[in-house]
């Protein structure tokens, strides 16, 4: 069966992109939103249709889902090396593609009405088609190499959409801090990649990741401190992940990346870039595994389960529900980068993998759509503060339904789908380490508790201080959500075993009802503390944050990480390296340099008075030379 | 009249024919055919060297020999390669860019331009030398206008820079002098007369004492104009005071015969010489890269950061072709074009800028993005290319360099790499710092809401550079090919 036309995919949007982008100036703002959302129909469509096409018409063969690539080769780096751009479809894949289309074609709708009448409309569409190319780049890539030409592409769009609002300080130093953080992480990452391509020969991940491939079976053939040169790629390789996905402690850029506008932080810090991370341990995850057995995977559990509980507590604490939004993604990531840590391999093993994918494409919408949410809120009343909201209820009913499903699915409760994919990552957890597991319960109840909180803080309590009656959003805008809505319900559904696991046989999956019980009663924990919290304005929160003390003061303050980091990079690379650097330049090398030209001028300075014109003096050393060059004469005879 | 010496000839009739014009008008007429002609020149010399060397398997191709000094049997010997054509059509884009840039030109705009390619000349002639000493003559008719270009139309403390600059690249030149000397002398060990040849000396096999003693002296001859740390200082000042398209064709050039010069002159003919040295520069080539990086940080004059900058991505130029491999090569050939055609395109835009706003100091613009749109939004593109985002010329450069660095197994290569590729991130910080203080943010100063926008010989200039940025960082493989399969020879010595 042929796929080829999966190319199309990425290649609309960014046909969108240069359209939008070269005749900026030439095509009317309506216009440029219709071209925008139309593309995206197209690539929808075509994702929907060959998702439909892959795991149903194709199927399996021998047992399992055949992975098809299409490649040419880009550049060559000497006889073996070379960076192919292509397609892969695999089952991960074409999961990617359904996320990214259909929040994507969401966000595009929403978009139309959220932006109308920004003097920017053209550029952010333009924007939005660039990242969106991107990320498909990066979910079909075929090797290495292309998901980093990707990976820094989707980084890119990332740093222009935060900077979207270019005329706020506060966005561009947002935009800069994302950038430059990732950037650091994907030091990492090439690192990792260029020792990956020297040990093994090939960047391609057909190659790298065949169980009985020379890369897996042979990786101890080089080791660096203890470690084999392999694990020691596929950890820097973390590294990179770390970064996109914001793991702690890379994560400092999230939070300040809500300077973005509300829909680009729905798709891109929330859906979509921020799980490329995730979805480039998963792509690897063969390798992972097997290497020096599992080694790097369980540093991506640790990393994930702390990062998921860090990030839920510092949610519970913020103010702005945008940010709260974004500790909550970053605690959710942490979750499904746990649960990839925590996999087998083959059959039922591979649950973690599963889970962790499930609920990868589960959270991308009701995260979205809780990002879509706050936005209408935003949009209505003009604040990110939960200290500016409350009682919005009766204003905008359609947003409030809509918030309180993406709530109850993110924190977990039946029948949403939230519920079934937290369920197969805990019990994965279960069956791999018992403490991963109590962390992960425990951050499934602070998950409802912290998004219960925002969620009461808006839509009920005391009505905030508004100056005109907030109101619904557009139907442009409440349609997405809707929409958003339903799938949040309904994804839950899907045997999603059936179609991913790690050896790609898929694996039939039976809910194990103590442990849902358990989760379940975790997450009506959570919402009904926050219900006695938050549901009626009183002071029992502010009473029970005084008894914590120093650890809620520390958790507000998000453990002061952005102190530190700020430490490091101004007073440490800023003025101590930096301006060392450009002073010891100035005043060392180019010293030396005109120094050596000044001492020139001086020592001709000095001689010059030989020179003088007067006979006198020539004759004076006529004589003086002959006389020491006679007795140098009569010395010598003798 | 063959193909190559036209590149010499036409310019020199520019030269000749500039001489008789009256006021700028005329001028940068003649200058912009003249160069005009150059290009299209350029890009049919490449036509015609990918079909040449299909029927013709020389290292150098298009080779004219005509006897020049008897006594001391010097040549003009002129042939290409696929590094030397791809550096020519890198040279004529930026110097008909130059043209454009120049378009307003006011002082002495024909002795302006008649320096311009006069320089140009001199960089023709040395990317098709093949003759060691007629390349000297030419490196010396490049380096010499410079001194004019920078004294008399440049800015600020332009006697000082311009004195500074030149008497730098003249100290370079003599100990160049020294050790081309030194391989010539050497040229016949068996037996033979002594030749400037560049082909017959790789041929000879120069004893191994020679060329530990003459790979230093001309490496640190070639790469002084490369950039290499500690010998750098000249740049930053002399940038900072040259013209604009002086700038540009300096940076964007000139530069490169650095490199060209180590490549195929200390590495091609003193290839034992460079396998016992290249430890040494390369602790110094990879310091350079991340010690630019970092003193860039701190600039707060536009022209500054990009000289500090081409400090950086010029040492990742000689870092790579001391790595002794066909990948690391070809990475430090596409860096060198691409580094180029980058550089030239931020001293294109500061000169634009400038030239709007009075001022290179970062710290007292801000909000360009509003004001003047098109410039600042290449200026965002080309920062972005600098710090070697895929799909721009710069990512392609630096991923063969890196790959490249990673054949060398041992533990010393390893770290000196890993230094060099971190530069990867200070890069981005600098590159940035810039765009967020002087692009984005408030608009500052009352006094920018109403700047000139872009006009058409400005854009035309720019676009001639960015093209070519795009175009490698899209599709390499077409120019990477080209230089990959010139690159056998120079492997046989280092092996």
């Amino acid at each position: 069966m042929n796929l080829n036309y999966v190319i199309l995919i990425p290649l609309i949007p960014l046909a969108v992109f240069l359209i939008l982008g070269l005749f900026y100036n030439r095509i009317k703002p309506a216009i440029s939103g219709y071209i925008g959302v139309l593309g995206l129909v197209i690539s929808t469509g075509l994702s929907l249709y060959s998702a439909y096409q892959y795991f149903i018409v194709i199927g399996k063969t021998e047992g399992i889902y055949q992975t098809l690539v299409e490649k040419t080769v880009w550049m060559n780096f000497a006889e073996t090396l070379h960076i192919d751009m292509g397609i892969l479809v695999d089952p991960i894949s074409v999961m990617m593609l359904i996320v990214v289309s259909v929040v994507s074609l969401m966000v595009h709708i929403y978009s139309r009405g959220y932006m109308k009448g920004d003097p920017g409309y053209t550029k952010y569409f333009a924007f939005l088609s660039l990242f969106t190319f991107s990320m498909y780049g990066l979910v079909l890539a075929t090797n290495l190499f292309q998901i980093y030409i990707f990976w820094e592409l989707v980084g890119v769009s990332s740093y222009l959409l935060i900077g979207y609002y270019y005329t706020k300080e506060s966005a561009v130093a947002a935009a800069k801090k994302a950038f430059i953080v990732t950037r650091f992480a994907d030091l990492g990452f090439l690192i990792g990649i260029l020792i990956i391509g020297y040990y093994t020969g090939t960047f391609d991940f057909e190659t790298l990741n065949n169980p009985e491939g020379a890369s897996i079976l042979n990786w101890a053939s080089s080791s660096f401190m203890g470690l084999s040169m392999l694990t020691w790629a596929l950890i820097l390789i973390f590294i990179g992940g770390a970064g996109k996905s914001a793991m702690f402690p890379l994560h400092i850029w999230l939070p300040d990346a809500m300077e973005g506008p509300t829909p680009v932080s729905a798709l891109i810090h929330a859906a979509t870039m921020v799980v490329a991370g995730v979805y480039l341990v998963a792509r690897l995850f063969p390798m992972y595994y097997f290497v020096e057995e599992g080694y790097a995977l369980n540093i991506v559990a640790f990393v994930g389960a702390f990062t998921a509980l860090f990030a839920a507590v510092i949610a519970i604490t913020q103010t702005d529900i945008k940010r709260v939004l974004a500790f909550s993604t970053m605690s959710q990531l942490g979750y499904m980068m746990m649960s990839l840590g925590v996999s087998g391999y083959e059959g039922h093993e591979g649950l973690g993998y599963m889970a962790s994918m499930f609920h990868l494409f589960t959270h991308a919408m009701f995260k979205a759509l809780l990002f879509l949410c706050a936005g209408s809120v935003i949009h209505a009343i003009h604040s990110n503060f939960l200290k500016d909201m409350g009682g919005l209820r009766k204003y905008m009913p359609i947003t409030n339904i809509t918030f309180l499903i993406a709530a109850l699915a993110i924190a977990g409760i039946p029948p949403l789908a939230g519920f079934w994919s937290k369920d197969e990552i805990l019990v994965a957890a279960f069956e791999h380490s018992k403490f991963i597991y109590i962390i992960g319960l425990f951050v499934a109840g602070l998950t409802a508790f912290y998004i219960f909180r925002i969620y009461f803080g808006i839509f009920w309590g005391k009505e905030g201080n508004y100056q005109q009656k907030p109101h619904e959003s557009p139907g442009s805008m409440t349609a997405p959500l809707l929409v958003l809505a339903f799938l949040s319900i309904a994804v839950g559904f899907i045997p999603f075993s059936e179609f991913i696991s790690p050896d790609k046989a898929g694996f039939e999956t039976h809910i194990n009802y103590p442990l849902a019980a358990i989760a379940v009663i975790a997450a009506l924990i959570g919402i009904a503390l926050s219900w006695l919290f938050y549901k009626k304005e009183n002071t029992l929160a502010d009473q029970f944050a005084n008894r914590l003390g120093v650890l809620f003061t520390w958790a507000f303050h998000k453990f002061y990480m952005d102190e530190l980091y700020l430490f490091v990079t101004k007073k440490i690379l800023f003025n101590l390296i930096a301006r060392s650097a450009a002073r010891f330049d100035k005043k060392y090398v180019d010293g030396t340099m005109v120094g050596i030209g000044n001492q020139t001028v001086n020592t001709s300075e000095k001689i010059k008075g030989l020179q003088s014109g007067k006979v006198q003096d020539y004759a004076f050393a006529f004589i003086a030379g002959a006389v020491i060059l006679a007795i140098l004469c009569i010395y010598i005879w003798s | 009249m063959d193909i190559l010496s036209l590149f010499i000839v036409v310019p020199a009739l520019t030269v000749l024919v500039l001489i008789f014009t009256k006021n700028l008008k005329q001028a940068r007429i003649v200058a912009l055919a003249g160069s005009l002609v150059q290009l299209g020149m350029a890009i049919n010399l490449v036509f015609s060297y990918v079909r040449e060397k299909e029927v013709n398997n020389a290292i150098m191709v298009f080779t004219k020999d005509v006897i020049w000094f008897k006594n001391f049997n010097i040549h003009y010997n002129i042939g290409v390669d696929g590094i030397s054509v791809a550096l020519l059509l890198l040279t004529a884009i930026v110097v008909l860019a130059g043209v454009f840039i120049s378009w307003k030109m006011e002082d002495l705009p024909k002795e302006f331009f008649i320096s311009l390619i006069v320089l140009s000349i001199g960089v023709y002639g040395f990317f098709i030398s093949i003759d060691l000493f007629t390349m000297f003559v030419f490196f010396e008719i490049a380096v010499i206008p410079m001194y004019l270009l920078i004294g008399i139309w440049g800015t600020g403390p332009k006697e000082f820079s311009a004195m500074k600059l030149t008497l730098m690249l003249m100290g370079a030149s003599a100990i160049l002098l020294v050790g081309i000397l030194g391989i010539y002398f050497n040229s016949n060990s068996d037996g033979g007369a002594l030749t400037f040849n560049i082909l017959e000396i790789a041929k000879v096999n120069i004893p191994f004492e020679v060329q530990r003693l003459f790979f230093p002296i001309t490496f640190i001859g070639f790469a002084v104009i490369g950039a290499l740390f500690p010998f750098h200082t000249w740049s930053p000042d002399g940038h900072a005071s040259a013209p604009t398209a002086v700038s540009m064709l300096h940076a964007g050039v000139l530069m490169k015969l650095g490199g060209y010069g180590v490549f195929r002159v200390a590495i091609f003919l003193l290839p034992e010489g460079a396998l016992h040295w290249s430890w040494f520069f390369i602790i110094l080539s990879a310091f350079g890269v991340i010690y630019g990086a970092f003193a860039a940080i701190k600039q707060t004059d536009l022209k500054y950061i990009n000289a500090y900058s081409s400090v950086s991505h010029l040492g990742l130029v000689l870092f790579a072709l001391l790595m002794l491999n066909k990948t690391a090569w070809n990475g430090a050939i596409l860096q060198s074009l691409s580094h180029g055609f980058m550089t030239a395109l931020f001293f294109a835009l500061i000169g634009m800028i400038y030239g709007r706003t009075h001022t290179r100091d970062v710290t007292k613009l801000g909000g360009l993005l509003k004001v003047i749109p098109f410039i600042s939004a290449v200026y965002v593109i080309a920062g972005l290319a600098s710090l070697g985002l895929p799909g721009f010329s710069g990512f392609v450069a630096e991923m063969n360099i890196f790959v490249g660095a990673f054949e060398q197994e041992d533990i010393f290569y390893r770290i000196a790499t890993v230094i060099a590729i971190s530069a990867i991130v200070v890069t981005a910080v600098y590159i940035l710092r810039v765009v967020g203080i002087m692009l984005m943010g408030p608009v500052k100063n009352d006094a920018f809401l109403n700047l000139e926008r872009v006009r058409w010989y400005e854009k035309l200039g720019i676009l001639l550079l960015l093209l070519p940025i795009i175009a490698i960082g899209v599709a390499p493989l077409w120019l990477s090919e080209l230089i990959l399969q010139s690159l056998d020879p120079f492997l046989k010595g280092v092996l």
